[in-house]
């Protein structure tokens, strides 16, 4: 009772009235964690607060800050590839400039371009969207919305953002190898990238690569048990699973996946570096190569792609996961109502993290294995289009009715949802074996996973920094930039992958250095301009975003402390960074986090860590 | 220098961008809204926006159809590459339908639901009815798509050899095909690339010599199939990964070393017949008024110009496998059973080729 007299002043207030009304009851249940720590106290170096921080806060800024820097290097990569697709063969002087020795007279060398290809691969899928995407917001989202104080190791999330650094150092350096970096796709199949006889970024440049994913798939198995075991054990009182905000039980979900599936990708490399090094024949044998026979016998390339999905597969889901959570966040918070059936929500992302590490399969459909297989992987593969289709169709009645704020968050939200629909569709055709025969490995793969997985992701990567930049950086970001950057990005991303389908569609092998070699393809060549022309586009855009993200910092408008009116914990924590997050006690929670638009209160939010009203019924969802 | 003035430039524009949203925030009004959360009039701007961008969406689809349906394969060459397409077209169909519905309804909701200040959204949190429309309606249409799916696919990949079918093995090395045909026997010899050296490099996909039923294989550089007659595929690589595809045919399968992979299709039309279909002739008329253009440039830059194109069946190469991935291609010729056969008998045997 003593609560109501202070509700109001919480609604509209500071977090101090908070602090005076909870104090109130800490008399009462003496709840031993909820009492303020010390750590505000301790004198931090420019070292432990910047660097070797184990502040869950300052260490999403640095995850998202490397990955933003790798997305800088992954997406320059594709304009240059995309340049020798548009006009094959051509000279351009800044293949000169960036490629040096790789680009004769500015034309670029058909390894090379192999090369970019991989390494924007491998940089987008792992360093930019798994590391920058779940690893920023996991770490900056969990503690503060479970309203914990930390993650349950902070030095262990030091030491995962660290080897996510050494990763990414390698990955980079493997750029200035002698004989290039690996090319052979970033699926890296056997025996290709085993034999550096087989092309010269199978040599050290492959080492380098192998060696980068270790540290990688380290960083992120300590970072997904520090994720576990904190959602798990630190939620404040009152956070049930249930009224976890969907951004948690992404993060969640995305961590198990992680622990269950990366260490068979690790296993996979290891047993690549002992065919690559040590002689041993896991994945080789019968191989003819540069006028030598050489000695491997009885492995099997097949062997290595199985490892190699078991991981692959779920990645998709792992990238995708998060992205996904932050959508129905900003959803929900600028349509100012309740996500639609938040239970059926929950119970997709747990079906489809399911579902995602038994359809790994369907990546091999036409490799050779047993056909009776592939009508099993073709039956689960094409079940995941139910909570794919549940998720959709739950956005778009989430935004039914509503009273949409179109914050560009919410503008990168939409388009998300978007995007995931028109990629989705695709994946019916290709998940289904028999269509697979004849569009496996052509664009029309490019165009289905680069919507459904890539852009929609780094639409839920911007729409992430959009909304919860108040929260990092303490300013808001400029929205009429962020408007500008929305739509030029939006329809450049159409504007690419949609045409893409068509080369696809007319037989267009990927990873072709040149479509005009043979005559067959001359008539797709000014589509491939017209693409390239929109990734161009793309690219410029994110210049755009870019220069808000770094002069926001230092110029934006102050940001109040809870801008977007929204009702989850981390908004109820003062601007101003502090270790602990909450300079008095933990804020406990009273009800799910999407009282939005609830009939009864003056305000179109209730925060999550105000109680229920005297006969308020929290909503059985 | 090239370096030091696109650095010049990139800074110039940056402060020429910075100058400029100095002056413009000098010259707000008093009253202006600097705040960077969204007002009523950016809801109602952007709201507009998203239903533009929806027919945006539409009219690029339609586009893209009209201008780029003609560079989509041509119906199939294979007796089984119809129920692929009709499997292709029924899917498109339901994700189209799909696609249409359900980017209106999010854009439209969007635009139709863009706030203010006055509007108060509906709070509507769950209905069971609506999500079990929603999971029952996908579950039916995939249960359909799935079986169709399965079907055809059983179809497609179950070989069964009769006496009558042709046995190929296509062989695949960094950067090309080859192909053996049984010979008279009817049955391919033993291989092994451990015998790729033997008789001075001339065993070109290693066939092992103490295998008699190798002694009347034939290796060729260009795939001859006849027409209306089962070809069952043998697929061998020697050194990385390969994949055999054949897009006109809808038949596409992995070479993996160590490994030999089968597929097998009828193609029932020949590459005489399919040359006069009116699709191929207006692809063919098409690419080569391109290639006619890009000769007169070649000319004039005083190099050859490029030979006129020709319609033929190719076989690709679709797994990255190397520099010369993207030029990795062999040509198919399907002629009649006649043709084939004086073409076969031209050819040399393995053990005439060795000698």
């Amino acid at each position: 009772m003593a609560n109501r007299g202070n509700r109001r002043a919480k609604i509209v207030g500071t977090d101090i009235e908070i602090d005076i009304t909870e104090k109130k009851d800490i008399v009462i249940e003496s709840h031993d964690d909820d009492h303020g720590h010390d750590d505000n106290h301790h004198k931090e170096t420019f070292i432990t607060k910047y660097i070797f921080s184990i502040d869950h806060k300052m260490i999403s800024k640095q995850y998202l800050i490397t990955g933003l820097i790798m997305g800088i290097v992954g997406i320059a990569m594709s304009l240059l590839f995309r340049l020798q697709l548009a006009w094959p063969e051509e000279s351009f002087g800044i293949f000169d400039v960036l490629l040096g020795k790789w680009a004769t007279d500015g034309v670029m060398d058909p390894n090379v371009y192999l090369a970019l290809v991989t390494i924007h691969g491998t940089i987008m899928v792992f360093f930019v969207l798994t590391a920058g995407l779940s690893g920023t917001f996991s770490n900056l989202l969990i503690p503060l919305q479970i309203g914990a104080r930390d993650m349950a190791s902070g030095f262990l999330n030091m030491i995962s953002y660290w080897l996510f650094f050494i990763s990414s150092a390698l990955m980079i350096a493997s750029l200035f190898v002698e004989a290039g970096p690996a090319a052979a796709g970033w699926t890296i199949y056997p025996p290709l990238s085993a034999l550096p006889q087989a092309q010269p970024g199978s040599a050290a440049g492959m080492t380098l690569w192998l060696v980068s994913m270790a540290f990688f798939i380290a960083s992120s198995l300590l970072a997904a048990l520090n994720y576990i075991v904190t959602v798990l054990n630190l939620r404040t009182k009152g956070m049930t699973m249930t009224r976890l905000p969907l951004t948690v039980w992404a993060f969640l979900v995305t961590a198990i996946i992680g622990v269950v599936s990366f260490p068979v990708l690790l296993s996979a490399a290891l047993l690549l570096i002992m065919d690559r090094s040590f002689g041993t024949s896991f994945f080789l044998s019968d191989i003819f190569i540069q006028g030598e026979v050489l000695h491997y016998q009885g492995g099997s390339p097949v062997l290595f792609e199985h490892l190699f999905w078991f991981l692959g597969h779920p990645e998709v889901y792992i990238v995708l996961l998060p992205a996904l959570g932050i959508a129905s966040e900003v959803i929900a918070t600028n349509a100012r109502k309740p996500i639609f059936g938040y239970r059926a929500m929950v119970g997709s992302i747990l079906a489809i993290a399911f579902l995602s590490t038994i359809v790994w399969g369907h990546h091999m459909f036409v490799t050779g294995m047993n056909p009776f297989l592939g009508s099993v992987f073709t039956f689960t593969t094409l079940l995941i289009a139910i909570p794919s289709a549940v998720k959709a169709f739950n956005y778009i009645t989430t935004i039914w009715k509503g009273n949409i704020q179109f914050n560009p968050a919410m503008l990168f939200a939409i388009g998300l949802v978007s995007t995931f629909i028109t990629g989705g569709l695709t994946g019916i055709i290709l998940g289904d074996s028999a269509l697979d025969i004849n569009l496996h490995d052509t664009y029309f793969v490019v165009a289905h996973f680069h919507l459904v997985m890539g852009i929609s992701a780094l639409y839920g990567l911007f729409a992430g920094v959009y909304h919860w930049y108040p929260r990092m950086f303490g300013r808001m970001m400029n929205k009429t930039l962020g408007y500008v950057h929305f739509w030029i990005t939006a329809i450049s991303a159409y504007g690419v992958f949609f045409p893409m389908h068509f080369i696809g569609m007319a037989g267009l092998p990927r990873r072709y250095y040149t479509n005009t070699n043979f005559p067959y393809f001359d008539d797709v060549a000014n589509i491939n301009v017209i693409i390239t022309l929109f990734a161009l586009l793309a690219g410029a855009a994110q210049i755009i975003f870019l220069y808000n993200f770094i002069s926001s910092m230092y110029y934006g408008k102050k940001a109040e402390q809870n801008p977007w009116k929204s009702t989850t914990l981390e908004w109820t924590a003062p601007i101003k960074h502090i270790h602990g997050n909450w300079p008095g006690k933990i804020p406990h929670v009273f009800r799910w986090a999407y009282d939005y638009s609830k009939p009864g209160s003056k305000e179109d939010f209730v925060p999550q860590n105000v109680p229920l009203k005297k006969g308020e019924k929290e909503l059985q969802h | 220098m090239t370096i030091l003035l696109v650095l010049t430039s990139l800074i110039l524009i940056s402060i020429a961008v910075w100058q400029l949203t100095k002056i413009l925030e000098l010259s707000k009004p008093a009253d202006y809204d600097d705040s960077e959360i969204a007002s009523d009039k950016d809801n109602d701007m952007q709201g507009k926006l998203m239903f533009l961008f929806l027919i945006f969406i539409y009219a690029l689809t339609i586009f893209s159809f009209y201008q780029w349906g003609d560079v989509m394969l041509p119906e199939s060459a294979s007796v089984h590459g119809e129920n692929y397409d009709n499997l292709l077209w029924f899917s498109f169909a339901v994700i189209f339908f799909v696609q249409t519905i359900t980017q209106a309804l999010l854009h439209y909701f969007a635009f139709k639901y863009r706030g203010n200040k006055k509007r108060k959204a509906l709070f509507f949190a769950d209905s069971t009815f609506l999500e079990g429309v929603w999971t029952i309606i996908p579950t039916i249409a995939l249960a359909g798509l799935i079986l169709y799916g399965l079907f055809t696919w059983v179809d497609i990949m179950t070989i069964e050899e009769n006496d009558d079918a042709l046995v190929v093995e296509l062989y695949a090395q960094q950067f090309n095909w080859k192909a053996r045909y049984a010979g008279e026997d009817g049955v391919l010899g033993d291989a092994n690339v451990r015998f790729l050296q033997d008789f001075g490099g001339k065993n070109l996909v290693g066939i092992d010599p103490t295998d008699r039923n190798g002694d009347d294989d034939i290796v060729v550089q260009e795939l001859h199939l006849p027409v209306n007659r089962e070809v069952v595929f043998r697929i061998r690589s020697q050194d990385v990964l390969h994949s055999a595809f054949m897009p006109h045919f809808r038949a596409q399968m992995n070479a993996v070393p160590g490994m030999i992979n089968q597929f097998a299709f009828i193609p029932n039309v020949t590459t005489e017949e399919i040359r006069l279909r009116p699709e191929i002739v207006e692809k063919v008329r098409k690419i080569n008024k391109i290639r006619f253009d890009k000769s007169e440039d070649l000319v004039a830059s005083g190099d050859f110009p490029l030979d006129p194109y020709e319609f033929d069946f190719l076989l690709l190469c679709n797994k990255i496998c190397g520099a010369s991935h993207y030029n990795m291609q062999m040509k198919i010729v399907v002629e009649t059973e006649e043709e084939f056969n004086r073409w076969l008998d031209d050819q040399p045997t393995f053990k005439e080729f060795v000698q």
